[in-house]
């Protein structure tokens, strides 16, 4: 009987081509919208950990109550010590210190006299070990334009916008006008090494990044940082294990009353990372209902239109002496099957331009001009073993419910009726 | 009325009401009626005499609204759907106006469809597949498809499908309506053949002067009542 019906679906296009194309074409969206978002979720998390938060972060309590304003007058002191325990208790973890600091760049001409000015949001990052994982998070190679890296003491990177809107090249000497940890003026000269572009347009648009012993000596922070991050090594937020190793760090000094005990948090407690991420799941989900739900309106209404078709097929059928039960059960191994082919293809289109999409991405950065957020210009889709599925079932699901619903008119229907239409 | 072990079907007072808007129609009244096994026998009638009533009641596919129908012994107004499909899987053949055969399959696959709802081994299908077609001539047509044959062609096939389980009773509904002269005699005759050599009965619901010269017996039905029920010396 399986393979007469399987006869039929393949001989009969309207009860076969149409219903695929359709599970097709959704299967393919579903898969395809499934691997974008959860790509530009990736690179979302990827890229606030990378320039913001990393995936654990460790302030003193203080700067971590105010930490949106970067104050570096309460920032961490002694941070090799601090620096070497953490790598000592949570080895999982790379660790390195930053400091972020802000101030005004000042462009001067061959007289001494200022030729061009800026304000300038700046990160000093650990350059002068070549194990720092500041190569690798902030991609600092890849992302030099034009002159080198950071070499000698004094040498800096700018963006590579900000250069060209100063008119400014590698080799040129600039004035960093800033202040103190302790309120302090400080002017201090640097050397563009290179210029950078990291594809963040909040990045591109006006920073600096300097190694973090010459921000430390100009900012007067001796063995001081603003912060400590700690990365996993896979480069893949734990959202379980950061929470473990949060906890377990936080309980060291939860007694204490001290202002500047440090104190971890992970990626997702900072910076409204929460709410964006179950925002986003909650996105997904509803996606994916919608998706079911639409199709199953959709092809309700195919089954319905080949039910109406076919009447004289199944009229014929129960005038033979198939039972109605055997009829709606046969409707619905005709759905299976037109389920599995119509979700298998589209789970393989919709793998072809997710991978293409992943492998190539796309553009948003004309959109992201003024974005402020730490996201990439390039949204690429991820693949995960999450996306094989994540349209094979509910393509299933919606062929067997739309089938399932359509074909309940048969059982509403008078055997006698039925026959009757037969003959009209 | 008295019936003999050789009676597969009797109708006792039957009458079958339907409802037309405020009003009832009775399509059937109290009729009476019994049929032996090999019967070649016609209910014959006007247009709305109530033989393709009668029809639907004694295949199963409808019930009466009062009065009893047994047919090779099983009350019709006491089945269930799934015993009336087993009834009419097992043992009736259905042949309609219009063929009604399965566009999307072969003559062949059409023929076997009964046999597979019937959970016959492949190898016993295809043997009485290809007797059905040879009995009605079409064993060379089995990989056609409907579209590939003619009216009276398309007509055998219905009859092979009828006729492939070899059902006690086979109900042909104006089995003739839209063939023309030799096509309706050929099929006739095939159906003759069909009931002299199985012993299949067959009841026709017609008004085709062509069908009822073929009968053995005719009842003629008018406003739902059996008017007459003669026996006739066929002209074969």
């Amino acid at each position: 009987m399986i393979a007469f019906l399987w006869k039929g679906i393949v001989r009969d296009r309207s009860r076969s081509l149409f219903p695929v194309l359709i599970v097709t074409i959704g299967v393919m969206l579903t898969v395809f919208l499934h691997a974008y978002i959860h790509g530009a979720i990736t690179m979302l998390i990827q890229t606030t950990a990378h320039f913001n938060t990393g995936h654990v972060r460790v302030m003193t309590k203080a700067y971590a109550k105010e930490a949106d304003q970067i104050p570096n007058d309460l920032a961490l002191l002694g941070t090799d010590t601090l620096l070497s325990s953490l790598q000592k208790q949570f080895p999982e973890l790379s660790w390195t210190p930053r400091i972020r600091f802000g101030g005004l760049l000042d462009v001067p001409d061959k007289n001494g006299e200022t030729r061009a000015q800026s304000p300038v949001f700046g990160f000093a990052v650990d350059m002068k070990n070549g194990n720092s994982p500041e190569w690798n998070m902030l991609n600092i190679k890849n992302s030099v334009i034009r002159g080198t890296v950071p070499a000698k003491r004094g040498d800096i990177l700018i963006a590579d916008g900000l250069a060209t809107a100063l008119q400014i090249v590698p080799g040129e000497t600039i004035t960093l006008i800033g202040s103190t940890m302790n309120g302090s003026m400080s002017v201090t000269n640097f050397t563009i090494a290179g210029t950078v572009r990291f594809g963040v347009s909040a990045m591109d648009r006006g920073t600096i990044i300097a190694d973090l012993s010459d921000i430390q000596a100009a900012m007067d922070m001796q063995n001081g940082s603003g912060e400590i991050l700690g990365f996993f090594r896979d480069d893949v937020y734990h959202m379980d294990q950061a929470d473990r190793i949060t906890k377990a760090f936080n309980a060291q000094h939860e007694h204490s009353i001290d202002e500047f005990v440090p104190v971890m948090g992970t990626l997702r407690t900072q910076s409204g990372m929460a709410d964006y991420l179950d925002l986003i799941d909650a996105y997904s989900g509803v996606i994916i209902g919608i998706f079911v739900f639409a199709m199953s309106i959709v092809l309700w209404n195919t089954g319905l239109t080949g039910s109406l078709r076919r009447y004289g097929e199944i009229g014929v059928r129960i005038a033979i002496g198939e039972e109605k039960g055997h009829v709606y059960r046969s409707m619905l191994v005709e759905s299976v099957f037109v389920g599995i082919i119509g979700s298998s293809f589209g789970t393989m289109f919709g793998l072809a331009i997710a991978y293409y999409v992943q492998e190539h991405g796309i553009n948003i950065g004309e959109m992201m001009k003024n974005n402020s957020m730490m996201m990439s210009n390039v949204i690429r889709a991820r693949i995960t073993s999450f996306t094989y599925i994540i349209g094979f079932l509910p393509g299933l699901l919606a062929t067997l419910l739309g089938t399932a619903i359509s074909g309940i008119g048969i059982y509403k229907r008078q055997t006698a009726q039925l026959f009757k239409e037969l003959e009209t | 009325m008295e019936i003999s072990n050789s009676m597969l079907i009797r109708t006792e007072r039957l009458d079958k009401i339907y409802p037309l808007g405020p009003a009832t129609i009775k399509a059937l009244d109290n009729v009476s009626l019994s049929v032996a096994k090999g019967e070649f026998l016609g209910l014959v009638g006007p247009s709305g005499s109530g033989k393709t009533t009668l029809l639907n009641i004694i295949g199963s596919l409808d019930s009466p609204s009062s009065g009893s129908a047994l047919v090779l012994g099983n009350r019709i107004e006491l089945l269930s759907h799934k015993e009336s499909s087993r009834l009419r899987n097992d043992h009736i053949g259905f042949i309609f106006q219009t063929f009604n055969l399965l566009p999307v399959y072969t003559v062949y696959e059409n023929v076997e469809f009964p046999l597979l709802l019937l959970g016959t081994p492949s190898a016993q299908r295809t043997k009485m597949v290809m007797q059905a077609l040879e009995w009605v001539g079409l064993a060379g047509r089995a990989k056609s498809k409907p579209s590939q044959l003619s009216g009276g062609q398309s007509q055998r096939v219905a009859i092979a499908r009828a006729i492939v389980k070899k059902p006690e009773i086979v109900l042909a509904d104006e089995p003739t309506a839209n063939l023309d002269a030799a096509n309706s005699h050929n099929i006739m005759k095939t159906m003759v053949d069909l009931n002299k050599e199985l012993k299949t009965t067959f009841i026709f619901a017609t008004h085709d002067e062509k069908v009822i010269s073929y009968l053995d017996r005719k009842v003629t039905l008018f406003d739902g009542q059996i008017e007459k029920d003669e026996l006739r010396e066929p002209a074969r």
